[in-house]
């Protein structure tokens, strides 16, 4: 049997259909889980990083915030807080949280201060205050690359919410860390198969929304 | 904070042996990573066309949870260290190649053309004008893949203890001895920050041209 066999009987079976292991219920779980802890970052990264990019100022800083966030091994994370603080949503949403944040708040910063200045003089010129060059001249042309940040966070998220499984907590990574365990191997890739296609979903919804939100001005190839 | 560097026996290394263990299963990944992925993106410069589905492909991979990665690697590779390398390898790649693509492209054309014109041909001119003004870009990429891949090795745990430094997490658990989880999270965190300042001064070092700016990566 290899991995597709696997994955078609996961499928087939309509056992995993309902109840509280089941699929809808499992994968509900992790998308709550990842949308949860997306909007958490978004919230911290997306603000310091519109404000430092629009002063030009804070880079520096930024990119080591960022390494050390990075630095941070999410797994250990997850392990370490579950010892310290027991079963809960913190030992969970903490490390998607530093996950999350060094890519947003590195792109946003980058997207806002590289736009071209002339545009900003010339707004400024034009008597626009600075939240509304912030908001209607630099994020408009900043928009795509900020989108890619967040894509880039989302999509993390996703694939490491599975990780949660560990310490008793549910969404998809469920199946793997129970199939591990009980050596059933369906168990194992069906859960592995719907993570992938959770990520797969995400980039889409992102694709979508870049082609709702960005201006067809701005809009560049690739 | 007693017993912090006492490690059960199960774990089968010393300190400094889990150490070793998780540079080695961090760092070899991103070099396969590195090397397959400066031809790759040399195709992808020089064909347009084939960076998108490049991007597309490499875009999905990544895509895949690391965790599942391992664990439907177990099926060929059996609870080895090659297991947790392969992806790692992989995911280095889709880092890498977007990175130097970029770096690659970022040569001024007038900049090739005086190359062309004092007479170097097309791997000179790769080796010794576009590669070197590419190093600022590609080691920009080089320090993401890097810091994650370290990050990344402690998942190798759940598939067999093939996590290196990752392994103390479960005996924390298992003794009920946090001080080996924060031993096993710091010790990380320390080795991707220091392996991080490497990469920067190896920069420094490779392009003294550049002004001493830090770029926010």
């Amino acid at each position: 049997m290899n991995v597709l066999d696997f994955a078609h009987s996961f499928f087939a079976d309509p056992a995993r259909w309902h109840g509280y292991d089941g699929v809808p219920t499992r994968l509900l779980e992790h998308v709550g889980y990842s949308l949860e802890a997306l909007a958490i970052a978004a919230l911290i990264a997306l603000p310091v990083g519109l404000i430092a990019g629009h002063l030009r100022r804070g880079g520096n800083a930024l990119s080591m915030v960022a390494t050390a966030g990075r630095a941070l091994p999410s797994f250990g994370l997850l392990v370490l807080l579950f010892i310290w603080f027991g079963f809960g949503t913190l030992p969970v949403m903490v490390p998607l949280v530093v996950l999350a944040v060094p890519p947003i708040l590195v792109t946003t910063y980058e997207a806002i201060q590289t736009v071209d200045p002339s545009p900003v003089d010339a707004a400024r010129g034009m008597g626009m205050t600075e939240p509304r060059i912030l908001f209607q001249v630099e994020l408009p042309v900043a928009l795509p690359v900020i989108l890619g940040g967040l894509r880039t966070a989302a999509v993390q998220i996703v694939s490491t919410a599975t990780i949660a499984a560990y310490v008793s907590f549910g969404g998809l990574g469920r199946y793997i860390i129970d199939g591990l365990y009980q050596k059933d191997y369906e168990k194992v890739v069906g859960g592995a198969t719907l993570v992938a296609g959770l990520a797969l979903v995400t980039l889409v919804v992102f694709w979508a929304l870049s082609k709702l939100t960005v201006s067809p001005g701005v809009r560049r190839s690739g | 904070m007693n017993g912090f560097f006492d490690l059960p026996s199960d774990l089968q290394h010393s300190y400094f042996g889990l150490i070793g263990l998780h540079l080695r299963e961090a760092l070899l990944p991103v070099l396969a990573g590195l090397l397959l992925s400066l031809p790759v993106a040399q195709l992808c410069a020089r064909f347009r066309w084939l960076y998108p589905p490049v991007l597309g492909v490499t875009t999905v991979l990544y895509a895949i949870p690391s965790l599942a990665f391992f664990v439907i690697l177990i099926d060929y590779t059996g609870q080895s260290e090659m297991t947790v390398m392969i992806p790692l390898a992989v995911y280095s790649l889709v880092v890498l190649v977007p990175a130097i693509v970029d770096g690659v492209r970022s040569v001024p054309p007038e900049t090739l053309a005086a190359a062309e014109a004092m007479g170097l041909g097309a791997v000179r001119r790769y080796l010794q004008v576009q590669l070197p003004i590419a190093v600022p870009a590609i080691i920009a990429g080089l320090r993401v893949a890097t810091v994650s891949s370290i990050s990344l090795v402690s998942v190798g745990m759940l598939i067999g203890n093939q996590g290196a430094l990752g392994n103390m997490l479960n005996d924390a658990n298992l003794y009920h001895r946090p001080e080996l989880a924060v031993n096993s999270v710091v010790t990380t965190a320390v080795l991707a920050i220091l392996v991080d300042a490497a990469l920067v001064l190896t920069r420094n070092l490779l392009t003294p041209w550049m002004p001493k700016k830090g770029a926010a990566r």
